[in-house]
This record gives C-alpha cells, sequence and structure tokens, in this order.
C-alpha cells in the first residue's frame, strides 16, 4: 500500500500557459490573503495605526496648525490614506523577504508556475488591506467631522490615484523585499516610506517649513498626490493631477521592471 | 550506465572568483539511490541546485529524466520534486493548506490533488497536525511535510539536499523511514549529506565530493573498508595514542581491555571510534574534511579508573 502511493508516476502533462497562468496567481492571491488574517497583530497595527495617527493629528496637532482650510480634518485626511498606503506597502516587502530567504521561492521555482505570480499575489493581498484601512480612515475621519464636497466622479478619480500610488510602493515594497537580506532588514524600510508623508504637503503646508525641507517637499511624490487627492475630495486649491500621475505611473513602471530584472537576476544565478 | 536518470559530466560553477564545481561527473540509474556526501562548502547544494534547474552551469551537461537541465528546464521541473536544507513550507498556512496550495500550483485537478494530500499527510503521520498552522511545528515534521508537498506529483526523481540536517536523532529515524519507503516505491533519489552513517543508511551507492569534484565513488561498505575498521583508540599516561583494531563487539572490546590491564598499560581515557566522515576524508585527501560534525566519531566514551 504504501509502496503505491509513493511510487512515482507519469507526469502530468504541461498545460497550455494562458489559463494556467490567471489561476496560479488566483491561488497566490487566495494564499497571500489567507497569510495576512494569519497574522492579525500586522493587520490589525496596519489598519488602526492610520485611525490612530488621523485621530492623533485632528485633536492633538492640529489646534496649532494653520493651513489656510477652515477644518484641520479636511486638509489631514488626503495624507493620513496616502500614510497609511506606505504602510501597507512596508508590510510587502517583509513578506516577500520571508518568501525569498526561506526555501520557499525555490520550490514554486521548481514548479510549472510563473513563480512571479507569487508576487503578485502579495501585491493584491496589499491593495486589498489598503482598501480596507481606507475606508476605515473615510469612516472615522467622517465621525470627525470630515464633510468632502466630491462627487461621485472625483470619488472614482481618488480612488484610481490611491490605487495607482498603493501600486507604485507596493511594486517598489516588492524590490526591496527582493534585495533585502531578511525580513527584519525589510521591515527597516517602514521607516523610509512611513518618513516621506511628513516632509510633505501632507500635515502642514510645504511654506511652514524651512527652504530646504520645502525644495525636499516640492520635489517628491507624496506632495502633488496629497495636494491632488485634497483637491479633488474637499475643492480645496493647488490640485496638480498630471504631476500626480506622472510620479505614480512613473514608480510603478520603474518598480514593476526592476522587481522582474530581480526576479530573473536571482534565477539565472 | 543503461537509462540513467541523473546524469552530470564535467559540471562547473563559480560564483565570481570562486570556484564551487570543478568538474563533477554523476550518475543514478533509474530506482538508485545516491549519497553524495561531503564537508560544508564542497559543492554539493550547489550540484543539487544545479540539476534541479535552480542554478544555470557555467559548463558542462547533465540531464534528469532524460532531458537536458539547461535546455529543457520545464521538462526536468515536471519530472522531479527538491527538498531543501531549509523546509519550503509556508508558515502561515495550516499542513493541509499548504498541500492544497501546491497541488493548485502543480496543476492536478482539485479532487485528485486533494485525495493525493490526504494521502500523503496520512503517510507522514501528519494527520493530527495537519489543521495547525505550520509555525507550530516541530524540526521533524516541517521535514515532513517539506517531503510530502515534493511527492504530490509523483516525481520521477528526488533531490533531498541534507534531508536530516539539525534534527533530533528520533526525528532524524523517522525522516530516514519514510524515505526508505519512498524509495521502496520506486523513485531515483541523489540524497546529499554530511554524516556517512546516513549515506550508509539511505543510499546504495555514495560519491565523495571534495572542493567541487568527485573524488572517490562506490558502496558505503567499499568506502569505509578503504578507511578502515573500527578501533579501541587509547591515551596513555605519557600523552601518547595507541589504537587497536576491532569489530566494535562487545566481546572483542572486552578483550582488548582485559589484554590492557593485564599488561597494566597506564591508560587514562579509550573509546572506540568507528570510521566517520572524518576518516574518509583523512583517507582519500590527506587532511581532515574541514567543516565535518566531531560528535559522531564517538560509539562510546569511557574514563578509565
Amino acid at each position: 500500500m504504501t509502496t503505491t502511493a509513493l511510487a512515482p508516476a507519469r507526469a502530468t502533462t504541461r498545460p497550455p500557459t494562458g489559463g494556467w497562468a490567471l489561476r496560479d496567481t488566483a491561488a497566490m492571491i487566495g494564499r497571500s490573503l489567507r497569510r495576512s488574517l494569519r497574522t492579525p497583530d500586522t493587520l490589525i497595527m496596519g489598519i488602526a495605526l492610520p485611525v490612530i495617527l488621523m485621530l492623533l493629528f485632528v485633536y492633538v496637532f492640529g489646534g496649532a496648525i494653520q493651513t489656510g482650510q477652515a477644518a484641520y480634518v479636511d486638509y489631514v485626511v488626503p495624507g493620513i490614506i496616502l500614510l497609511c498606503a506606505g504602510y501597507g506597502a512596508a508590510t510587502t516587502a517583509v513578506s516577500v523577504a520571508s518568501d525569498m530567504t526561506g526555501g520557499l521561492m525555490n520550490r514554486f521555482r521548481t514548479l510549472p508556475v510563473r513563480p512571479v505570480a507569487a508576487l503578485t499575489g502579495h501585491v493584491v493581498e496589499s491593495v486589498v488591506r489598503n482598501a480596507v484601512s481606507t475606508a476605515l480612515v473615510v469612516g472615522v475621519a467622517y465621525l470627525a467631522g470630515f464633510r468632502p464636497t466630491a462627487g461621485l466622479g472625483e470619488w472614482l478619480a481618488v480612488a484610481g490615484l490611491v490605487l495607482l500610488y498603493v501600486l507604485a510602493l507596493t511594486w517598489t515594497a516588492v524590490c526591496i523585499g527582493m534585495v533585502s537580506s531578511g525580513p527584519e532588514a525589510a521591515n527597516g524600510f517602514t521607516f523610509a516610506i512611513m518618513f516621506l508623508p511628513y516632509v510633505s504637503s501632507a500635515f502642514v503646508p510645504p511654506e511652514s517649513m524651512p527652504r530646504v525641507l520645502q525644495v525636499v517637499a516640492t520635489y517628491q511624490p507624496v506632495t502633488p498626490v496629497t495636494d491632488t487627492v485634497r483637491a479633488w475630495l474637499t475643492g480645496a486649491p493647488g490640485g496638480q493631477p498630471l504631476v500626480a500621475l506622472a510620479w505614480c505611473a512613473g514608480l510603478l513602471v520603474v518598480a514593476r521592471l526592476t522587481a522582474a530584472w530581480l526576479f530573473r537576476r536571482r534565477a539565472a544565478r | 550506465m543503461d537509462d540513467p536518470m541523473i546524469e552530470a559530466r564535467a559540471l562547473r560553477k563559480a560564483f565570481g572568483s570562486t570556484s564551487v564545481l570543478a568538474g563533477v561527473d554523476l550518475a543514478v540509474p533509474r530506482g538508485g539511490v545516491l549519497g553524495l556526501l561531503g564537508p560544508n562548502g564542497a559543492g554539493k547544494t550547489t550540484t543539487v541546485e544545479v540539476l534541479s534547474t535552480l542554478l544555470r552551469p557555467d559548463g558542462g551537461t547533465a540531464t534528469v529524466a532524460g532531458h537536458d537541465v539547461v535546455r529543457e528546464p520545464d521538462r526536468v521541473r515536471e519530472a522531479i520534486s527538491l527538498t531543501g536544507q531549509y523546509a519550503a513550507v509556508d508558515e502561515l498556512l495550516t499542513g493541509r493548506e499548504n498541500l492544497r496550495l501546491m497541488a493548485r500550483l502543480a496543476h492536478l485537478p482539485r479532487a485528485a490533488g486533494r485525495a493525493r494530500g490526504d494521502e500523503l499527510l496520512e503517510l507522514f503521520d501528519l494527520v493530527a497536525a495537519a489543521d495547525r498552522l505550520v509555525r507550530t511545528y516541530s524540526g521533524g515534521m516541517r521535514r515532513r511535510l517539506d517531503l510530502a508537498l515534493g511527492l504530490l506529483t509523483r516525481p520521477a526523481v528526488l533531490f533531498l539536499d541534507e534531508p536530516t540536517t539539525g534534527l533530533d536523532p528520533r526525528s532524524r529515524s523517522d525522516l530516514w523511514a519514510v524515505i526508505r519507503d519512498v524509495v521502496a516505491g520506486g523513485a531515483t533519489v541523489l540524497l546529499t549529506t554530511q554524516y556517512l552513517d546516513e549515506a550508509d543508511a539511505l543510499a546504495d551507492r555514495v560519491a565523495v565530493l571534495d572542493h567541487g569534484r568527485v573524488i572517490a565513488q562506490g558502496t558505503a561498505a567499499e568506502l569505509k573498508s578503504g578507511v578502515g575498521a573500527a578501533h579501541v583508540e587509547l591515551r596513555l599516561a605519557d600523552g601518547r595514542t595507541e589504537r587497536v583494531a576491532t569489530d566494535a563487539s562487545v566481546p572483542d572490546v572486552r578483550r582488548i581491555l582485559a589484554d590492557v590491564e593485564l599488561r597494566r598499560l597506564p591508560v587514562d581515557s579509550w573509546r572506540v571510534a568507528v570510521p566517520t566522515l572524518d576518516d574518509v576524508f583523512l583517507t582519500l585527501t590527506g587532511r581532515p574534511a574541514e567543516a565535518a560534525p566531531a560528535d559522531a566519531a564517538t560509539l562510546l566514551t569511557r574514563e578509565a579508573s
């Protein structure tokens, strides 16, 4: 009996790639979502932290920050949404790094599967997680007095831009995860990416910063994306949709290509 | 060899300026089990990675299940499974979920994949733990799950890279039993190990790898006979060491010790030493195996009174 169960059999015939590639990706997405639910501490932190930060900014610092807008909550919500996207992306770097350092990626590579599907799984998981935390931030913000003036079209535009931003950051995180020596090193990425929104128009108007930081704030992606989301949501001035789109699309393309290149380079050692 | 399932000719691989494989020749017939024995850094894992299509060789050729590893990696991948030194399992999934995921990725039909997974859980004694997260598994359970994942598709060729390194003795013998079952099923196996006793227990032929080259091949018995028999090692009070050949049986050891007593030799300590990888290396290369474990050397050690 034992002998039959362990006996080698003819290899399954190699299936056509097209349909299977989709099903493989679906399997990997299922895996990543399941993993996400299995680390409730990370999940809760990732979802609750943006809410906590928003409440902190609205109720603790907000009173002291002059933005030229009526309510600080209206000013800060776009920044918080982008901040939580950064946090969510950092989690992906850790997942990718642990796949690469364990033997799991090698196992995927010996299967008749395009192993890049594993990366796609992590990216889709990040998008889903960010959608949940963004919805939560917007909901809690509403309770805190956030009153966007956006119509359906503007909301859809915001969703599209934030999605693009999340994809760009997540693919960047995938690259970081692949070059890191391990999950702990990848975790360091959290700080770099969490720091970006602070030196931008996310929480305070850049005009209030010293000259050097104003330059940094102007020429980094968070400022145009924040300004654009803010303009669409609340009608505030300063939206630069083309600059924001160019940043996100550019970063996404570069990160996606780099990820593929890093992956091939690892495979072709 | 008529029908080699694994064949490597003059395989070379270097990382930067460090040559890891310096012309490896190997052949394993269908249903054979080759033990690739060598210390850390000898090139065992690199050999396995080249043969399992994970690494591209710099020179030489290799075929697995009749397909060239460089030109037809997909064909090779269909025929093999690799169990590496680090269990390739998803810590955040349960054992059963790991099996289902791999079955899906291996494109097994859904029902057949599930049935096969359940069958393997049974065979590998993992039924009770099947629905627990792998994170909670012991080292031995992880390796068993790892091997089970590799066997989902009933591969014709199995690569086992140091399958028991780091396991406690009981998990080790459990895993040996499972590997023996797999071998009895007719799979062709290439097994790497640092332990002569492991090669002895599982392989029908052993190849000794040193600095990226096969320096000896034969059955475990042939290799050991080249090294010499077990011996009683006597450490004398004046610092000298004396060795007396033995078959390591109780009567023989007793005879030797009785003789020691009769001659009133001033013995500080003594032990029965059996041939080890160290000894194989010493004999074959004239120098000790650098990273071989020392603890396996001693069958028993006693302080002389």
